[in-house]
């Protein structure tokens, strides 16, 4: 709103109020005091960045009578502690040898990263964790989609107790992961599990649903979309109810098919909402972790490379090298959410 | 859109909307689905008041009553209320007197370092998407990208340079690490969410102030914050439902003192190498899930007229 009525300040150009300065230095300084000071002093040096970089931005807000850097100044300062640094702070590690159980540390350049794609015994698990990973992601994104698409076309309507009917449908994101996860291997347990008794009072054989992989797959797919539909059937219930009733008296008017109405009407308006939700769940559906260790263990090829990183860096204590298999990860995460939000806005831009 | 009515009769939650009526056939229909839906969370409700010897009974027992004589005997149990009290208070040993097992403790400390990080994450987050939605910088949305990038790494490669700090600092196993840390947890989603909402917000209301003479601060706490109220409600909600249950960062960074109900459940279940005690697990996760249902219930409303107003596109 109000333009900067001052020049910006080159890149390098010592001034108080150089806040892109002052994050490249907060940033260096941190990364060089953490690598190369004892921990305690290491502290305080990135807390001092911190508060540098904040009042940069104080500053320059305060020059340039620009408000909005003085709104986002906490947030920043927040996320630099608690997230950038530490997501740098792992970069950096990446390019090192190090074991969180020993003292040594020295530079290696890009050899982690050699290591985990080539090195033929640990690379072969590391591509198969992030083969697994991709499957995982494709199917519960898929199947969370549909079922929940399918939920929010059933609730976009009034009709009476539909906010107690809502609620039932919304109570299994509430669940915490841990029981949610240890009761599905109770619901799939060959013994004593409902589904083994149900599925051998029809058939007569005892029946294992994890005793394959395509089982145990199943499985996990199902536990995970059941668990989270309903939040993709939040952001579609939305989009749904949205829709300006004139559209659809219009339609009716026409003599519009049903199939059609819902492509050039109801369709616009959940797309949006679609991505919305195709997006936060294929960047939560790469973490997915907590599931496979409650119910396989990573057994029946199973491992995905969430589950994978967290057996190297905290079991095997290899820090740099899970350091280094998760920027790979974030590199495949952020090429596919650029082309999601490419795909969304160029047909936003195209209607 | 004038007058802040109007606001949500235009977004069709009233009259205006393209949502149909449909009667009672309709609410069986989706009835029977939504029970469906709900069956693997009555199973364990119902193993919360099981006695604690038919947990794992074949066949599985079902229900607490037989529905007058619908559902056959062997599938029926007796209600019993002592597993909700052995939640807090049980025999450690066999044979032992009870003791206390500090759940009290654990679920006072999950109900205040989830609302105290999520109110904080929305104060800071809601200040800074009014800054990037009227104040954009040049790159704004590289700021926003890197900001949920934050969101896309494991929780495990973040996690080990935050506990070196805290460990530095001398504050792990402290609340104001674990707030810290699920403050900024939160803000990326915050910070998302309530920009969207800003963005749809007219901007002539906020002129016509500013002409007359409100400061800049003034527009934002008269103007344009009342018109959000609903998107606060359900960023608030999607926020503590997902710290409410958050795991691997509560188990690595809480103390003894400051753990949450997920890591305390996870440990009580698993403890003395009996195999996990199914009937306390269920008493656990039952009494978890009634404050949040609570909230999430009475503010549904919000949350769905919410998530409508910051992201459909006018």
């Amino acid at each position: 709103m109000n333009a900067a009525a001052l020049p910006a300040p080159g890149l390098i150009t010592f001034v108080p109020h150089n806040w892109k300065l002052a994050v490249l230095l907060g940033l260096a300084v941190s990364i060089i005091a953490v690598a190369s000071l004892p921990a305690a002093a290491s502290f305080w040096v990135v807390g001092a960045m911190a508060v540098m970089v904040g009042a940069a931005f104080v500053i320059n807000a305060f020059r340039r009578e620009y408000y909005g850097g003085l709104l986002v100044t906490p947030a920043i300062a927040v996320l630099f502690v608690m997230n950038i640094f530490p997501l740098l702070w792992s970069l950096g590690l990446s390019f090192f040898a190090y074991q969180s159980n020993q003292q040594s540390i020295r530079f290696v350049g890009l050899n982690n990263y050699i290591k985990v794609l080539t090195n033929d015994i640990a690379a072969e698990a590391n591509w198969n964790a992030l083969v697994n990973t991709g499957m995982f992601v494709v199917l519960t994104v898929a199947a969370q989609m549909v079922v929940g698409f399918l939920l929010a076309m059933m609730f976009a309507k009034q009709f009476p107790l539909r906010k107690y009917l809502l609620i039932l449908v919304l109570t299994p994101m509430m669940l915490s992961v841990v029981a949610a996860g240890v009761f599905f291997t109770y619901y799939y347990d060959p013994t004593f599990g409902i589904l083994s008794y149900v599925m051998q009072s029809i058939t007569g054989e005892q029946y294992i649903l994890m005793d394959s992989k395509a089982g145990a797959v199943a499985g996990i797919v199902f536990a995970d979309a059941w668990m989270w539909s309903p939040f993709v059937m939040l952001l579609v219930l939305a989009g749904l109810v949205s829709v300006p009733k004139y559209l659809y008296e219009a339609a009716a008017v026409d003599r519009v098919s049903a199939w059609r109405r819902f492509w050039t009407i109801t369709f616009p308006y959940i797309r949006g909402l679609l991505m919305l939700a195709l997006l936060f769940r294929t960047i939560e559906a790469f973490k997915l972790a907590d599931l496979v260790i409650l119910l396989t263990k990573g057994g029946n090829d199973t491992m995905t490379i969430s589950y994978h990183l967290i057996r190297i860096a905290n079991e095997q204590n290899k820090s740099s090298e899970g350091a280094a298999i998760s920027y790979l990860m974030l590199f495949i995460v952020i090429v596919l959410t650029n082309l999601y939000l490419y795909i969304a806005n160029r047909r936003s831009q195209g209607n | 859109m004038s007058d802040k009515d109007s606001v949500f009769e235009r977004l069709g939650f009233r009259r205006a909307s393209g949502v149909g009526e449909a009667g009672w056939g309709h609410t069986l229909f989706v009835a029977v689905i939504a029970f469906v839906y709900f069956l693997p969370v009555l199973f364990i409700i119902f193993t919360a008041i099981k006695p604690q010897e038919l947990a794992l009974s074949v066949p599985p027992t079902l229900s607490p009553t037989s529905l007058f004589g619908l559902i056959p005997d062997r599938y029926v149990f007796t209600p019993t209320l002592e597993n909700f009290g052995s939640v807090f208070e049980r025999s450690m040993t066999a044979g032992g007197a009870p003791e206390s097992t500090g759940f009290d403790r654990y679920f006072f400390n999950s109900i205040f370092i989830s609302s105290v990080s999520v109110l904080l994450a929305l104060v800071i987050g809601t200040l800074a998407a009014f800054g990037f939605s009227r104040f954009p910088l040049a790159g704004n949305d590289t700021y926003l990208f890197i900001i949920l990038t934050t969101r896309m790494l494991p929780a495990i490669v973040v996690i080990i340079p935050v506990i070196l700090m805290f460990r530095a600092a001398g504050l792990s196993g402290s609340f104001v690490a674990i707030i810290l840390l699920y403050t900024a947890f939160n803000l990326a989603f915050t910070i998302w969410m309530m920009k969207s909402f800003f963005d749809e917000l007219s901007l002539d209301v906020e002129d016509a102030a500013r002409i007359d003479g409100s400061s800049g601060i003034g527009v934002f706490f008269k103007i344009s914050l009342p018109q959000v109220v609903a998107g606060l409600a359900a960023t608030f909600v999607f926020g503590l439902i997902l710290t409410w249950n958050e795991f691997l960062f509560a188990l690595l960074l809480t103390g003894s003192d400051t753990r949450t109900v997920p890591v305390a459940m996870n440990q009580a279940v698993s403890s003395g190498g009996r195999g996990t005690d199914w009937t306390l697990l269920a008493a656990i996760e039952t009494l978890f899930l009634i404050p949040i249902f609570l909230v999430t219930f009475f503010l549904q409303d919000h949350l769905l007229r919410g998530v409508t107003f910051g992201t459909v596109k006018r």
